[in-house]
């Protein structure tokens, strides 16, 4: 499986960003994406996830795995917002989301064991701390399966043992030929990513 | 798909679902009615059906802005059109349809009999009159969806989704009106309006959802 941009620009309200992008990941590799805020890492990535058009060039994922026949239905997407219901428990929001999506290699439990919310699984979501509500919709990733986990900002609120907690799951991940795609601006503690830096001359 | 129908159900019905929000208005269009009509009961029976339809109509266009709007300001949103391949958009937004109907327009429906009552209608126009909004409802929903869907992206698209979707809903409002009617006035027919009142529902049952579901994928930002 390889995720393979060639010469993709992106635009937003007209203005385009970026443009003559071209990158390949293959599976059991990570892609960081870095830059400056407003260079257009969170557009790339909606781009990845089939939620904006591209402007320009082609993204395609070639040799995917069986039930994956497009790149969107191949992808996970942890965006800014957790989509997560504030009034449903995280139980509840984990099993909707894990019946919408399909079943993965975790069971809800295991999921919520190993983001480290076995016991508050039953709260409702919106009485959460921010870096627990991150970690709730971490668990989503792992509910159902994807080969391609598109990561935007995925360690915002964490603290440092979160942190590497999510790392050791990225690895995981990506033993598991998956592929992760990331922006952020901390280091997620992955060795061997590639790394794309964006917005820079 | 039961799953979202049944996520969908569970947050209409916990707090701030706004179940009470459409029942409480739809009451007070209605309890104000006599008091501005005057003690006139024969005119009240007689404009009985035209005001619980159009009380029905407001009530249900109040909590429509929020079909999709709850679920984009979550990230939801995003996450039910990348599995558009699984579940094509328009069936899930469908479902959304029918599980905001179930909650929010539903009890509406339910609570229109004893309204009627205040309007000194008859029991068979009482039976009419619910069995109609029963029956086209659903239509306004669904056309709602659509206005929902285009200006998703808008904070305060409240009143702009009701003014979207307002002149579609007119041919829901006169042939449920008129099926009403003609169900206790002898020369006018029930069995004609009815029957197309039943097609717009279905028709818009069809078209609602593909046209919110293309409004919705070209609205991602």
């Amino acid at each position: 499986m390889r995720l393979v941009a060639e010469s993709l620009a992106g635009a937003r309200g007209g203005e385009v960003l970026f443009s003559g992008l071209s990158f390949a990941v293959a599976s059991g590799e990570a892609l960081v994406i870095t830059g400056p805020n407003g260079s257009g890492k969170s557009t790339l990535l909606r781009i990845i996830a089939g939620l904006l058009e591209k402007a320009d060039g082609g993204i395609k994922l070639e040799n995917s795995a069986s039930g994956f026949d497009s790149l969107t239905s191949a992808c996970h997407y942890l965006g800014h917002l957790n989509g997560m219901k504030p009034v449903l428990s995280v139980e509840e929001n984990l099993r909707f989301w894990q019946s919408f999506n399909g079943p993965g290699d975790y069971s809800l439990v295991e999921a919520l064991e190993r983001v480290q919310l076995g016991d508050i699984g039953h709260l409702p979501f919106g009485y959460l701390s921010t870096g627990q509500k991150r970690r709730a919709s971490i668990a989503r990733l792992l509910v159902s399966e994807r080969p391609v986990w598109l990561l935007d900002e995925p360690t915002a609120g964490l603290d440092k043992a979160s942190e590497e907690q999510f790392a050791e799951l990225m690895r995981e991940h990506l033993a598991k030929d998956g592929i992760v795609i990331a922006a952020t601006h901390l280091p997620l503690g992955l060795d061997g990513a590639q790394e794309l830096v964006m917005g820079g001359e | 798909m039961l799953a979202l129908f049944l996520r969908d159900i569970r947050l209409g019905l916990r707090a701030g679902g706004g179940v009470l929000v459409g029942i409480l208005f739809f009451l007070a269009v209605i309890a104000v009615v006599p008091f501005g009509v005057g003690p006139d009961l024969k005119l009240l029976a007689r404009i009985g059906a035209a005001m619980l339809w159009i009380g029905a109509l407001l009530a249900t266009l109040l909590g429509l802005d929020r079909l999709f709007q709850a679920d984009r300001d979550d990230g939801s949103l995003d996450i039910l059109i990348m599995a558009s391949e699984r579940h094509m958009l328009a069936v899930t937004v469908l479902i959304k349809c029918l599980a905001h109907w179930t909650t929010s327009v539903l009890p509406l429906v339910i609570a229109s009999p004893l309204l009627g009552l205040f309007m000194n209608m008859e029991p068979a126009a009482i039976g009419a009159t619910t069995l109609t909004l029963l029956v086209g409802t659903p239509a306004i929903t669904l056309i709602g969806a659509v206005g929902a869907a285009v200006a998703v992206a808008l904070p305060r698209g409240g009143l702009l989704v009701s003014v979207i979707i307002l002149p579609l809903t007119i041919p829901v409002l006169i042939f449920g009106v008129s099926a009403a009617y003609g169900a206790v006035e002898d020369p006018a027919p029930f069995i004609a309006p009815f029957l197309i009142l039943t097609a717009i529902t279905l028709f818009f049952a069809v078209i609602g959802p593909f046209a919110a579901a293309a409004a919705l994928k070209s609205s991602a930002d």
